[in-house]
């Protein structure tokens, strides 16, 4: 009888957990959903201004397509890493979750290292965001999916810390998979940065 | 593991993450190479590009973010069409009026110039 309550005890604790994640991961779907319209917002932002150069270079004359090229699949290789590291998680390998959470965050400062080297050849050379309409777009569309990224990678940092520290338990289950799910969205928002400033300015 | 029925549901598996990588990849380069060398211009490499960059989101919704599956998959979707929704008016209701703001009031100098170059093409 007593083992029976406790299976009891133990089933509505883990249902209460579950729940509890379930919603997590809901809301927080629903912050990365609002998100979508400030770069929505950003991204119509600098297509509307794309031509007002101001007698500035042009989109065609500053990026270089085969450097974007190599910032864009280092970040598609971070997602899947990272979507690696969430089926670690899942078969309860802490080494793997941890080596994969690793490669992830490395790949994702080598692009961010990318993109500050671009913007500061940039700026370097004089075409910094008060330069034309166009430029102002540029960098505060490219600039907020940066600090997005170098908020992931913090995040992602405290969140390898927090496994090595208390193992695989719900709550780093849950936090590791909210993570996942921003890292994934990034990934999104730049495809579409990749597309619609990188390639379409070069054409 | 006790972590139990929704969330198992929730992730996919190498072969999933696999896939979605590979087409996501495929989906990258071909644009690129388009571009590179030149095999289409004006519109029709436009109307291109959005068809690929949703063909993108898409394969990394399914494959990735595996929309449609876990516990609150309704809501999730429902939240995703108002983002749509939102994004849409925002985007196409932006270029619409900004598009007829640069036809309809465009700078005395600019009309000037448009016409003189008009008339050189000779209509």
């Amino acid at each position: 009888m007593s083992t029976n309550t406790k299976a009891i005890g133990y089933h509505s604790q883990t249902d209460h957990e579950t729940a509890s994640t379930d919603k997590s991961l809901f809301g927080f779907w629903v912050y990365i959903m609002t998100d979508c319209i400030l770069f929505a917002s950003l991204f119509v932002t600098y297509i509307v201004l794309q031509g007002n150069t101001n007698g500035g270079p042009t989109a065609s004359e500053l990026f270089s397509l085969p450097f974007v090229l190599t910032e864009t699949i280092i970040l598609l290789t971070s997602s899947f890493t990272a979507g690696l590291a969430v089926l670690a998680l899942f078969h309860n390998k802490k080494r793997q979750l941890v080596t994969w959470l690793v490669i992830t965050l490395m790949l994702g400062a080598s692009f961010l290292g990318m993109e500050l080297y671009e913007f500061n050849h940039m700026v370097q050379e004089g075409h910094d965001w008060q330069v034309s309409g166009f430029l102002s777009g540029y960098f505060a569309l490219v600039g907020m999916h940066g600090l997005h990224i170098a908020a992931g990678l913090l995040w992602g940092m405290a969140l390898i810390a927090y496994v090595l520290i208390r193992g695989i338990t719900q709550i780093v289950t849950k936090r590791v998979m909210l993570w996942s799910l921003f890292w994934h969205f990034l990934d999104i928002v730049w495809i579409f940065i990749f597309t619609f400033v990188y390639l379409m300015g070069a054409a | 593991m006790s972590t139990s029925a929704p969330q198992t549901q929730n992730h996919g598996s190498v072969w999933s993450y696999t896939t979605g990588f590979v087409l996501s990849i495929l989906l990258t380069i071909i644009p690129f190479m388009i571009i590179i060398n030149t095999w289409m211009e004006g519109w029709t490499l436009v109307w291109f590009f959005v068809a690929f960059a949703v063909l993108q989101l898409m394969v990394q919704l399914i494959f990735f973010l595996h929309i449609g599956k876990g516990a609150s998959a309704q809501w999730n979707i429902t939240v995703f069409g108002f983002m749509i929704f939102f994004v849409l008016i925002v985007v196409v209701g932006s270029l619409w009026v900004m598009h007829h703001l640069n036809y309809n009031m465009l700078p005395p100098i600019e009309i000037d110039s448009r016409m003189r170059e008009e008339a050189q093409k000779g209509f």
